[in-house]
């Protein structure tokens, strides 16, 4: 057993990641998930088969709660805004960092969730399109078709906000 | 150069993320080299994968929590976890809670950060930034504050003075908390530095806890139990400021 909470830990880094990039880079937020996906876990893992992929077992359990996240707050449509507000807020004060990372991470955040998921998992995981298609319980036609439309989406965004930028700038 | 199955768009995927075989892989790199408009795609595809990791591969290298914990158990995750969940959603990236949380412990460690800590700092980072409403209650009422929040906790409360520290008293407010009432006192300094004191009354049996400490970004926060009360000093302070911040507060409730 302790070869198993240990294996899990081992994942911590590549879970937080994964959720940061998820969340919108929120670092509360994320490490709530990972969280979360900790607990939910370690009090499974009775229900995991030793041998089996832990890593795809561990994404499996975040994109459920991810889902469910996603789920409620679509449900609750009055916290939008506020969200929006503090994040506006609080992000001002990176302003100054890197431009082509914050332009990515906005970027990412404008996608949907379901192809924020296929994206990452594929690109920042490295995780085969089976192994997605798996871990999102979704065909792998869909994961591929997702992927690409995530990725005409962001060419998109990338494209159309660099010359913005640029004028801003100077 | 003739290309006996054609090049599709999911053989360009595949291509950009390093999920096809050899042979066919050299077979699309040659279909690249013939077609500069496809392979400025590619190009533009490879170029966001890599950006996509300078973003965020930097939270690989990011120090764990120092207290690596896996949760034992877990409370039952009622409706107002959900609630509370969604806030920290929304309030997320105000202060980056690392963790510090997480791993190793009892269940009373689990409930002291979901019912002490978490509520704790929640409610700091809400109310401290205010200009114009920090508290619901003067400091000037304190008599009548401390009456109403008892009555409404149903406890004796005290309002520790923490003048001897530079803190004056701002005023203090009635929360709910995880699942039951909670009341936050404010104090600020002359340089405008807030501290908040978090109650609450029940919830972990009659105990005695030391103090326990935890830190997120520059959001410290000092809690401990005693008897049916739970008190959590958040402030952003350095460790041993707020703890003899926190002595004061317990030798005062003593």
């Amino acid at each position: 057993m302790p070869r198993y909470s240990e294996q899990v830990v081992s994942y911590i880094p590549h879970l937080r990641r994964y959720a940061r990039a998820l969340m919108g880079n929120d670092v509360l937020a994320a490490d709530d998930l990972v969280q979360d996906c900790l607990e939910r876990a370690l009090s499974r893992m009775h229900l995991w088969r030793k041998g089996s992929n832990l890593r795809a077992w561990l994404f499996t359990i975040m994109h459920n709660l991810y889902a469910n996240n996603m789920r409620k707050l679509s449900n609750a449509p009055q916290f939008v805004e506020m969200e929006m507000e503090s994040s506006i807020l609080y992000h001002e004060e990176d302003a100054g960092q890197e431009l082509e990372i914050r332009d990515m991470q906005q970027a990412i955040a404008k996608l949907t969730p379901d192809q924020r998921e296929v994206l990452l998992l594929v690109t920042l995981e490295g995780l085969q399109y089976r192994e997605v298609a798996k871990i999102l319980g979704m065909p792998e036609g869909t994961v591929m078709s997702k992927l690409s439309r995530a990725r005409n989406r962001l060419r998109t965004i990338m494209h159309m906000e660099k010359p913005k930028r640029l004028t801003r700038v100077k | 150069m003739s290309h006996h199955i054609p090049v599709t768009h999911a053989d360009l995927q595949a291509y950009v993320d390093g999920q096809l075989g050899a042979e066919r892989q050299r077979e699309v790199e040659s279909y690249l080299q013939q077609n500069p408009d496809t392979s400025t795609m590619v190009e533009d595809l490879l170029r966001i994968n890599k950006e996509i990791h300078k973003a965020y591969d930097p939270v690989l290298d990011e120090p764990l929590p120092e207290q690596l914990v896996i949760r034992q158990r877990k409370p039952s995750a009622g409706l107002l976890d959900v609630a509370a969940a969604i806030c920290w959603m929304m309030l997320g990236g105000v202060i980056g809670w690392q963790f510090s949380s997480m791993m190793v412990t009892t269940a009373p460690a689990d409930t002291l950060t979901a019912h002490l800590v978490k509520p704790a700092a929640f409610a700091h980072v809400v109310y401290t930034p205010e200009v114009r409403h920090p508290v619901e209650v003067s400091g000037d009422e304190q008599e009548h504050m401390v009456k109403w929040l008892s009555k409404r906790l149903k406890t004796t409360l005290r309002i520790p003075d923490l003048r001897s520290h530079g803190f004056e008293l701002v005023g203090g407010r009635l929360l709910p908390s995880t699942d039951r009432m909670a009341a936050q006192f404010m104090y600020q300094r002359e340089d405008g530095v807030r501290i908040t004191l978090y109650n609450r009354h029940g919830g972990w049996g009659d105990e005695q806890t030391s103090f326990q400490y935890t830190k997120q970004n520059n959001t410290a926060v000092f809690y401990w139990i005693d008897g049916p009360l739970g008190f959590a000093l958040v402030g952003n302070l350095d460790k041993l400021e707020l703890f003899k911040l926190s002595e004061t507060v317990y030798q005062q409730l003593n």
